[in-house]
């Protein structure tokens, strides 16, 4: 099919298409490039550098590009047990991730300080950070973060990102038409 | 000079100033009063040859009149020998001189025992804590403080609050019991 105007479909100049929502193709950018903030901060963070490793390879799901700059970053992953002398610091990095982002809280500690009930953890980084997925474990299998990751690339993928932060936008169009 | 000679003349050089002399399985540790510390630490480190300080520890013998205990951990590396000073200090002047001059690295010890049972060394050049935040207000190592915390707040340092136990404290009872019995586990409240 041909059509006159300039914006319209020419199946012999551009090929294939696909249509859909804004929202589910801006997820889908999302959930396939999530750039992990790695907070290692014990021997989770040895069982995280595994996972970006060759043998687990965390690029499988798009996640391979590590930022150690809070800017640059979607999802901190925190890997391992945080005191109550790091937990600002870590709120601090969080406060600096441009929006929209996610927290992984990897294993016990992260989750709910773990073994060390003590005077000096803060028992789960939930207390600071609205966290998206819990990954148990003391420290978790490689396998165990990476199925976390996909939790979270689930979330990502029925969130409405456009639609929730554009509804004036949309609004608009639609008197339009 | 072999090791029983230092020791002795160690014990000429303080004489009475030795208030108690303890063998422990080759190894001596003699208790003297904190004032003469100085004097002996420095003897130790120019005549004696005990160039390395390995470790300074604080004990609360708590109930015990002195309360706390500072122990010196001396090793000679030329002469291979060990030596222990010890002092007792007391909760009403928790104060000790700093040999940090004398051991370069007696300095963090010191700032660690400061921060943890909070012992103060005399003339000591950067007493700060090291490991808790400046401002934080108890000195956990002593036995009043429970393993759970006390809630804290220090706006944009850090605060803190007590930890729930859940059953625990999660340590080892010591006893003659086999590991399994031993082992830290829940444990429900004793009923009162």
């Amino acid at each position: 099919m041909q059509t006159q105007s300039e914006i319209g479909y020419n199946s012999k100049i551009e090929g294939d298409v696909v249509i859909t929502r804004i929202d589910a193709a801006l997820a889908w950018f999302q959930k396939n490039s999530v750039w992990p903030m790695p907070m290692g901060l014990a021997c989770c963070g040895i069982e995280l550098m595994a996972v970006g490793a060759s043998r687990f390879d965390i690029s499988r799901f798009g996640s391979e590009v590590m930022r150690f700059s809070p800017r640059q970053s979607d999802c901190m992953i925190v890997a391992g047990t945080v005191t109550y002398k790091m937990a600002l610091a870590v709120k601090r990095i969080y406060d600096q991730m441009p929006e929209p982002k996610w927290v992984i809280a990897m294993g016990a500690c992260a989750s709910s300080g773990g073994m060390y009930r003590s005077y000096a953890v803060l028992q789960g980084i939930d207390q600071l950070l609205p966290v998206d997925v819990y990954v148990s474990g003391c420290p978790p299998r490689p396998e165990a973060l990476l199925e976390g990751l996909m939790k979270l690339q689930e979330k990502i993928s029925g969130e409405r990102s456009f639609s929730s932060q554009k509804r004036g936008l949309i609004g608009k169009i639609e008197a339009l038409v | 000079m072999t090791g029983a000679e230092l020791l002795a003349s160690l014990g000429k050089f303080l004489g009475t100033k030795i208030e108690e002399q303890i063998e422990f399985r080759g190894e001596t540790a003699l208790m003297i009063a904190p004032r003469d510390l100085r004097e002996a630490a420095s003897f130790c480190k120019e005549e004696l040859s005990f160039d390395y300080l390995i470790d300074i520890s604080s004990v609360d013998n708590f109930g015990n009149e002195p309360r706390f205990e500072v122990v010196y951990e001396l090793y000679s590396m030329t002469l291979a020998v060990h030596l222990r000073l010890k002092l007792r200090v007391s909760e009403d002047d928790p104060t000790v001189d700093t040999i940090s001059d004398i051991w370069p690295t007696a300095n963090w010890h010191e700032r660690e025992i400061y921060d943890m049972m909070g012992l103060r060394f005399k003339g000591h050049p950067d007493l700060r804590r090291i490991l808790m935040w400046e401002g934080y207000p108890y000195f956990p190592l002593r036995k009043e403080f429970p393993l759970e915390g006390k809630p804290s707040e220090m706006p944009d340092v850090a605060f803190t609050s007590a930890a729930p136990m859940e059953g625990g404290p999660f340590v080892t009872q010591p006893s003659t019991a086999t590991a399994k019995d031993r082992e830290p586990r829940a444990r429900r409240p004793v009923e009162e």
